[in-house]
């Protein structure tokens, strides 16, 4: 049995929706019946044709005020559904914006959330959740107890991307009966250069054993030179050595490069969870018995200090 | 609360009374991380015995919410905490910090809540409390739902600002540097209000000598969910629980001052070089 209806919390990266929101609405269309979006920013006809090209039909605008999106948009979807437009279940990506929208909503629905997902599926008419725990060696599938619609969050990266629909979203501005009251005065982007973290081909992480937060620009470099994301573990975020947007990991993200390379980090379940589903990795750490090594496709059991000076010293002379 | 002048009306409070900024910070016990987690086969809930922790993500609000108080010139910061039994040995920590007192709502009847239930029991406790502004962390070390702070805000109908990296009181407003995939936003909301703090933006103190004998002896009052009026439940159901598929260990090799060159030679042949 499949589902008859499917909303996606469509998200703005830059001046189209994020790839994130693209994997959802993929995933959504696999699961039969209708697709909807639910938007809050300020392209809604580019949003309505590239999300028509994902096989969404209609595309429900939601005015923020200026203010963070969780009240607002939750609002909107709250109307919707106690005007009688219930859909069956409501896909979040695990997101600063979607987490804010899915904690709003399940309040305003009285509903329980699942999150942190990696995949969904129907059985007998029953939504499940698998989810990936304990550095990703168990895999947990939960489903609903009570009613629809079912609130759910999915990893970045669960799903791949593609288009299937030919025609525009219809577009529809969804009322707000709650605005929200935090807001937003000034917005500030930081320069980045290179691919950001969780789209990147390659990512070159630290940890602890780079000893200093000095030490950290040797990661930098190394991205840099390899055209990849610099990337960091829980241990040097919360020592604040680089900001919690750097961290790789079940707090933080989630990530599948092409290459993964772990400089310094040990591999404690907390950071492995968010990085062994990348396709190869490299690890060079000092301790021979870090269970880093036990996933890595190339280990090197030496001094960080050692190994990146040389490496970045190689690459630049070729 | 800044010392700000009379003429402002804003803050009125302070003066000619005794303004006082009351926090809470919401905190976990958590098993130790560094021990490999466990699922109980009966339950499938995550193993909880033992001794627990303050969870680490919990001290960055533990602190910030003492440098506002700080600031402020007045108040308390009081946690607020769940758990299915009565360990209080995490709160102690926090209290050690220098935190006034807790709130545990403690009850075995809440051993696998999901993260709505315990929301409304955290959110319940808070209101007993009316602070001017509750901290959390973004999520929990061993669970990570990552919704609490909203839900708990939706509950109380308070504004909430999540992820922040900064936080500055102004008269009854709360300024917020929030952090961004593309950078910061700058956000301010009207108190009482939930902020959601990320890790590693302030150094959280150690306690000292003084602060542990202190947190001995400071009060950590027991509720039941049935004191609150709420009845524990949960929306969800794990259905299964399998091993997921092993990666297999590759290469390793002990670096003989030449292992870079086994970097460069992986990297040219997956054609990045």
């Amino acid at each position: 049995m499949s589902l008859d209806k499917i909303w996606v919390f469509a998200e703005d990266a830059g001046d189209k929706v994020s790839t994130g929101t693209l994997e959802l609405v993929t995933k959504a269309r696999s699961l039969g019946g209708v697709v909807e979006a639910f938007y809050a920013g300020t392209n809604a006809s580019a949003v309505a044709a590239e999300l028509g090209n994902f096989g969404v039909s209609k595309l429900y605008t939601v005015d923020a005020g200026g203010s963070l999106l969780g009240v607002p948009v939750a609002s909107a979807m709250a109307g919707q559904i106690e005007g009688g437009n219930k859909p069956d279940a409501i896909m979040f990506a695990t997101s600063y914006d979607g987490r804010d929208v899915l904690g709003r909503l399940s309040v305003k629905l009285d509903r329980s959330v699942l999150t942190n997902n990696i995949d969904i599926s129907v059985d007998g008419g029953q939504v499940k959740v698998d989810e990936a725990i304990f550095g990703g060696a168990t895999l947990v599938t939960s489903t609903f107890t009570g009613d629809a619609p079912h609130l759910v969050s999915f990893r970045p990266k669960s799903f791949t991307a593609e288009a299937g629909g030919s025609t525009t979203a219809e577009v529809i501005a969804a009322s707000v009966s709650e605005a929200g009251q935090a807001k937003i005065v000034a917005r500030h982007v930081e320069e980045r250069e290179g691919p950001v973290l969780d789209e990147a081909a390659l990512v070159v992480s630290g940890g602890r054993g780079l000893g200093d937060a000095d030490k950290y620009s040797m990661i930098e470099d190394l991205a840099k030179l390899l055209n990849g994301a610099p990337g960091a573990s829980r241990a040097i975020v919360d020592a604040g050595w680089v900001p919690y947007s750097y961290q790789v990991g079940q707090t933080g993200k989630v990530v599948k490069p092409d290459i993964y390379i772990a400089a310094g980090i040990s591999g404690a379940t907390q950071h492995m969870v968010g990085m062994k589903g990348s396709k190869t990795i490299i690890a060079i750490n000092k301790d021979a018995e870090a269970p880093i090594f036990s996933i890595a496709d190339l280990g090197i059991v030496g001094d960080v200090h050692k190994v990146l000076p040389q490496l970045i010293d190689a690459i630049k002379g070729r | 609360m800044g010392r700000g002048s009379c003429s402002d009306l804003v803050l009125w409070r302070i003066c000619g009374h005794d303004y006082a900024m009351n926090v809470v910070v919401c905190v976990k016990q958590i098993p130790d991380p560094a021990i490999p987690g466990q699922l109980d086969p009966q339950t499938n809930f995550l193993k909880r015995e033992g001794k627990l922790i303050l969870d680490d993500s919990d001290a960055y609000g533990v602190e910030m919410a003492l440098q506002l108080v700080d600031a402020a010139g007045g108040g308390e910061v009081t946690l607020v905490s769940m758990a299915p039994n009565n360990e209080a040995s995490g709160l102690r920590t926090a209290l050690a910090m220098g935190a006034a007192k807790a709130v545990l709502v403690s009850d075995p009847a809440l051993a696998g809540a999901d993260a709505l239930t315990t929301a409304k029991v955290l959110a319940g406790a808070i209101d007993r409390v009316k602070p001017d502004l509750v901290l959390t962390a973004t999520e929990a070390t061993d669970g990570y739902t990552g919704t609490l702070p909203e839900q708990i805000a939706g509950l109380l109908n308070f504004p909430s600002i999540t992820f922040a990296k900064k936080i500055e009181i102004s008269g009854t407003t709360v300024k917020v540097d929030r952090q961004t995939e593309a950078g910061y936003d700058e956000v301010e909301a009207p108190m009482p209000a939930v902020v959601s703090v990320t890790a590693g933006v302030v150094e959280p103190r150690y306690p000292s000598f003084k602060g542990i004998m202190a947190a001995k002896s400071k009060p950590v009052d027991e509720l039941t969910a049935a004191d609150l009026g709420i009845t524990p439940g949960t929306g969800q159901q794990i259905v299964s629980v399998i091993a997921a598929e092993a990666r297999q260990a590759g290469e390793i090799i002990e670096d003989d001052g030449e292992g870079y060159l086994k970097i460069i030679e992986f990297l040219e042949q997956q054609k990045v070089l």
